[in-house]
């Protein structure tokens, strides 16, 4: 039978998954921010399979404001990206060094 | 069985399509894989009976987030093959830090003993429907908590206009004081003069 271990699993691979793709695309900031967003769908599903096999609901109100955090955090950065791409034509991790001074 | 079944499809579909969209060598083709992982986590969710949380993640992430990234990645017009140069270089480096991190976690994970609480393996059944008992706790002893998730959602609002927002020389915009500013006896009205009479000019 499923049990919690298994998502568990499910959960840590997801998680090693996502911090990969911040680590390979280190240069394209959609794609980071994307891997941030497989990282926030690992921790909701850990936080959701701790809640359903203890009963207790409080997992899945956080895992509400997690998404919550998720989705301000994706419409922000995608506008300081867009500012960004109009400032300078590229969207290249490298150039946002240039921003200070 | 059904369950079981299902689990190994979904928690499959999920983790393949999470690498696809590491991997993927088109941004756009990224966004749908993404797509496909939210669809494929929901279906987990739902398997342990957090109906809401599946059902918020599918209109969330899918519904807003995803198609956020499909807009950004559509219309900014990016060189997207040069971003990759450093996509080979760090992957054997990349492939063992992933490899550490997931032996550390899993190492963690069957290491940690569970208390008495979760001593059973089973899912306890609900006795009231998920959603019902999700806004009864959001609405009581999770107020302000959930009012302050509406003030971030607020706030990251306001936050994406005013940084996105340019104001243009080249469009004819609304005038609103022009507007504001007109009298009615400088208005254009309707007039039905009778025969002969002429017009008042």
């Amino acid at each position: 039978m499923i049990g919690l271990s298994h998502y568990l699993t499910v959960a840590a691979i997801l998680f090693t998954i996502g911090v990969l793709g911040i680590f390979l695309n280190r240069r394209n900031v959609i794609l980071m921010l994307m891997a941030i967003e497989l990282i926030l769908l690992a921790v909701n599903i850990n936080l959701v399979a701790f809640s359903a096999y203890l009963g207790d609901l409080t997992g899945q109100v956080l895992a509400m404001f997690v998404l919550t955090v998720a989705a301000a955090e994706a419409a922000i950065g995608l506008a300081i990206l867009v500012i960004f791409f109009r400032r300078r034509g590229s969207i290249a991790v490298d150039d946002v060094n240039r921003m200070h001074g | 069985m059904i369950a079981l079944i299902a689990f190994y499809l979904f928690a499959t579909l999920t983790i393949a399509s999470a690498v696809a969209v590491v991997f993927a060598r088109n941004p756009v083709h990224s966004v749908l894989w993404l797509i496909l992982a939210f669809f494929n986590a929901a279906g987990l969710m739902l398997l342990v009976g957090a109906e809401f949380i599946a059902m918020l993640v599918v209109i969330v992430y899918v519904g807003a987030v995803a198609v956020l990234f499909l807009f950004v990645v559509m219309m900014l017009n990016i060189d997207f093959a040069s971003l990759r140069s450093g996509f080979t270089k760090n992957l054997p480096f990349g492939i063992i830090i992933a490899i550490v991190l997931l032996a550390e976690i899993i190492v963690a994970v069957s290491a940690w003993n569970a208390g008495p609480a979760l001593s059973n393996h089973e899912v306890p059944a609900a006795k009231i429907p998920n959603i019902v008992a999700l806004g009864q706790l959001l609405y009581s002893r999770y107020l302000f908590a959930f009012e302050l998730a509406g003030l971030i959602l607020l706030v990251a609002m306001v936050g994406a206009i005013v940084l996105t927002h340019r104001s243009r020389r080249d469009t004819r915009p609304q005038k609103v004081w022009k507007q504001v500013a007109r009298r009615p006896d400088e208005a254009v009205h309707n007039a039905n003069p009778g025969v002969g009479e002429g017009m008042k000019l």
